[in-house]
């Protein structure tokens, strides 16, 4: 027995031994290994690009009867989601499936009008819906407040007049942009020219605090307060002037009035400073479409966040997280550089240097919310309160860099990202060619000069590749962040028009933290689930934009560095 | 062909042709001396690489190193302009004395004596700049940054170094982008822009073409005249060629040293004589 199967098997031991040699099956392992890798990452970038990029895309609005509970209502809205469950599960949830059903299908309509039902998302068991109708003339508002509208509209109160009919439409969309104008007037007197006065004001106050401080007395008080209380009475003049026109614009947008059906027949009647934009979804043709969808995204990223951050724009999410990055980098590679330098140029190699070594590539190791608490613990409290005391004493109680705030979230980061820039440059600098040392030093330069003025240059490759690591994660980063700095909504940007111009104190929103506060704080999770994809998307763009730009000066240094061989 | 020279012995390597003609034999002894080595001894920790050297090296001549690999020509060479300081395990004891002055003295300032000794690499080495900041390079570091001198002085250099031609065109771009024989003449530039007294050659044409060889040989000949010259090479060919003086070195120790016609035609070692016939090893 034995000899008959062993006759067969010498080749087969032969082809698989063979087979082995080649290297195949180990090919094709790391071939798998490569594969799988990609798979994973390509599709989670693609869940995201498709649900954040499809968000925006105007979907079709459908006109159905619903029985809800034996009551038989119209709805009109957009599918937000649908699943197929088994149709015992959704008897349990209290949906009333038919006997003769295994499996259902129910769907998440978007139905809007929270100021009228209370409830904008509503699942609908399929045997409960009649028959689906698109109709043409159905419109989606996107509001200020309370969110979408869906309906339809009935007539337009448009300067003083009723429009009705054929050019209801066009004058909506003209009311609209007249309305959009004034909201942004309003706005702009808000933030802009009453914010200049407040500033003011504050700063007067803090004049008088300063004057109580000092110790002034006699005539110079009385002085200063005399010239105080003229300010004083000036910016209140301006202020009632603004408050004026202000109020006029407001009376301006309140002009107008749309009146809207909805798809059950209440009468609404929306003032046109509530809404956005207004769109027949169901009338647009492609290229409708495609504007409608520029239009959409445009908004999300130059737009301020509304409703608890479940509506709007994320632009102060992208300003802040860009601003952030940006003043890390300038805090972070100065001192990872020359760190650097000193371990690898100066420092006498040793156990002690060996150590200190070891502990500045652990950092990297250390979970990032410890580097939070060390910052809200160091950088905040005891740094920021002692600048707050040294030289803000007249606004204590109220902290000013004792608070956390954009400075010190940078800072923490850059506290974060310092071993990438260290490990990057101490490579760059020993890759160095030794001929090239030798060739200046030979030359009668100093130690000194010879870094200065070939090794550092010709490693700033090295260094750029440090800082691109460090980007990369510091843009991704919340845990320490919420400790040091971000925070939910910021009430101003940290650049603006107002003395000093970048407000290195002030809380900042976080495009990081922006997405965990939308998906698990929001009050509107359906709402909000599509703008965590989009805001996810906007934040891998964003750091895929920052390390392009990084690395296109990398290869320009190396372009002017490149040296024979490399 | 000069009939000066002693007879060729049977199974020299180098063809009698190559010394170059109008060759008058030198005499070592009465040569005007300026690098004075003596009992020089140096250790990489423990191992010895440098036994007992005891040299006088003649002023304006060329005087060439040959040996087999890791006989210790180059470090004898870096101890020159004290490039072995750089290795931290290297130990050095006995004296070197360039015009009287030893080297190892602790008040020589290391970077002035560097000046003063320069130093050309096996491999090139020009910085990552212009060619004329890498040519201005040392003046810099003098403190020159009147801009008509250092012009004056590059244009000079790069005259010397056969060089000014190729590039006078093109001095502010990289220097990386010239060729390796380039590069290595750029790097020669570099070190005389700076006047040194001694220039070091460390195998300064073994990363080179043979074109490029021959234009660094030419150079080599013009520039002895003003510099003394010292030069490593694993070519003999290169040594009998270039060379007014040949020491061949072989473990660490001065075998022998003299005219170099005399050395490669008629050596007085029997180490030497295998060495230079090919029988080594």
């Amino acid at each position: 027995m034995a000899t008959t199967e062993a006759t067969p098997s010498i080749p087969q031991n032969q082809t698989t031994r063979l087979w082995l040699k080649s290297g195949d099956p180990w090919i094709w392992l790391i071939g798998g290994g490569l594969s799988i890798s990609l798979i994973m990452v390509v599709g989670l970038l693609t869940l995201i690009a498709v649900r954040g990029f499809g968000h925006f895309w105007p979907s079709e609005l459908i006109e159905t009867t619903a029985n809800v509970n034996g009551q038989t209502t119209t709805i009109l809205g957009a599918i937000a989601d649908s699943e197929t469950l088994p149709a015992v599960r959704m008897r349990e949830a209290g949906m009333a499936i038919p006997e003769d059903q295994v499996l259902a299908t129910r769907y998440l309509f978007e139905l809007g009008n929270r100021d009228v039902t209370g409830r904008d998302f509503v699942w609908f068991a399929e045997s409960d819906l009649g028959a689906w109708r698109y109709p043409v003339d159905a419109i989606m508002l996107e509001r200020r407040e309370w969110g979408n509208f869906f309906g339809y509209a009935v007539a337009l109160e448009y300067e003083g007049r009723t429009v009705e009919g054929e050019a209801l439409w066009q004058t909506l969309q003209l009311a609209i942009d007249r309305a959009n104008d004034l909201y942004d007037q309003v706005q702009a007197i808000e933030k802009g020219e009453i914010g200049r006065i407040n500033t003011g004001l504050e700063r007067l106050r803090l004049q008088q605090r300063r004057l109580e401080f000092d110790g002034v007395s006699g005539a110079a008080l009385a002085e200063a307060e005399a010239d105080m209380a003229a300010q004083r009475a000036e910016l209140d003049a301006q202020f009632i002037d603004i408050q004026g026109e202000r109020n006029q614009v407001l009376e301006q947008l309140q002009r107008d009035t749309l009146v809207a059906r909805t798809a059950d027949g209440e009468q609404v009647r929306i003032p046109l400073g509530n809404i956005v934009m207004a769109s027949q979804n169901n009338a647009l043709g492609l290229g409708g479409k495609i504007g409608f969808y520029v239009q959409r995204i445009h908004g999300f990223l130059t737009g301020f966040p509304r409703e608890a951050n479940t509506e709007g724009g994320i632009f102060p999410a992208i300003f802040g997280t860009v601003t952030m990055v940006l003043i890390m980098s300038v805090l972070v590679t100065p001192f990872g550089v020359l760190a650097a330098i000193y371990l690898r140029e100066y420092a006498k190699q040793g156990p002690v240097l060996k150590a200190i070594r070891v502990s500045v590539y652990n950092l990297a190791g250390v979970p990032s919310i410890v580097f939070g608490v060390f910052g809200l613990g160091f950088f905040v409290y005891l740094l920021g309160g002692s600048i707050d005391n040294l030289f803000f004493p007249e606004r204590l109680p109220a902290p000013t860099f004792g608070t956390p705030g954009l400075f010190w979230a940078s800072l923490t980061l850059a506290l974060l990202t310092l071993p990438v820039v260290i490990v990057s440059t101490e490579e760059g600098l020993a890759r160095i060619p030794r001929t090239i040392r030798e060739g200046s030093l030979a030359l009668g330069a100093t130690k000194w000069e010879t870094l200065w003025k070939v090794v550092v240059p010709l490693s700033a490759p090295a260094m750029m590749t440090g800082l691109i690591l460090a980007v990369a994660r510091a843009a991704g980063e919340v845990a320490p962040l919420m400790l040091v700095g971000v925070v939910k909504l910021a009430p101003s940007l940290p650049i603006d028009g107002e003395f000093p111009y970048v407000h290195l104190e002030r809380k900042i929103m976080h495009l990081g933290f922006h997405i965990y506060d939308v998906g698990f704080q929001s009050p509107n999770v359906e709402a909000a689930r599509p703008l965590v994809y989009a805001t996810a998307l906007t934040l891998v763009l964003l750091i895929l934009i920052l390390n392009l730009t990084a690395i296109a000066i990398r290869n320009r240094l190396r372009e002017k560095y490149r040296a024979q061989g490399d | 062909m000069n009939d000066s020279n002693t007879a060729p012995t049977g199974g020299s390597a180098i063809a009698p042709g190559v010394f170059g003609d109008n060759r008058q034999s030198l005499d070592i002894e009465s040569e005007k001396v300026r690098i004075d080595v003596r009992n020089l001894d140096l250790y990489y920790g423990n191992d010895q690489a440098l036994k007992n050297i005891n040299m006088k090296i003649p002023d304006n001549r060329v005087t060439a190193f040959i040996g087999p690999s890791g006989c210790g020509k180059s470090t004898l060479l870096r101890c020159f302009n004290r490039m072995n300081d750089l290795i931290d395990s290297c130990r050095i004891e006995g004296e070197i004395l360039i015009d009287g002055q030893n080297v190892y003295d602790k008040a020589v300032d290391v970077a002035e004596h560097r000046r003063r000794v320069g130093m050309v690499f096996q491999k090139p080495n020009p910085f990552p700049k212009s060619i004329f900041e890498n040519v201005a390079y040392g003046l810099r570091l003098q403190g020159v940054n009147d801009k008509r001198r250092l012009t004056e002085v590059v244009e000079g250099a790069l005259r010397s170094a056969a060089l000014w031609n190729e590039v006078k065109d093109r001095l502010d771009d990289n220097a990386f982008g010239l060729s390796g024989g380039q590069q290595q003449r750029l790097v020669i530039a570099r070190a005389i822009a700076i006047e040194p007294e001694v220039i070091l050659l460390d195998e300064p044409c073994s990363a080179l073409d043979p074109i490029s060889t021959a234009k660094v040989e030419e150079l080599i000949a013009e520039l002895k005249h003003d510099y003394t010259i010292l030069i490593v090479t694993h070519n003999m060919q290169q040594a009998a060629r270039v060379s007014d003086f040949t020491a061949y070195m072989y473990l660490g120790e001065l075998v022998e040293f003299d005219d170099t016609a005399k050395l490669f035609t008629n050596p007085q070692q029997k180490e030497t004589e295998d060495y230079i016939t090919g029988r080594y090893g």
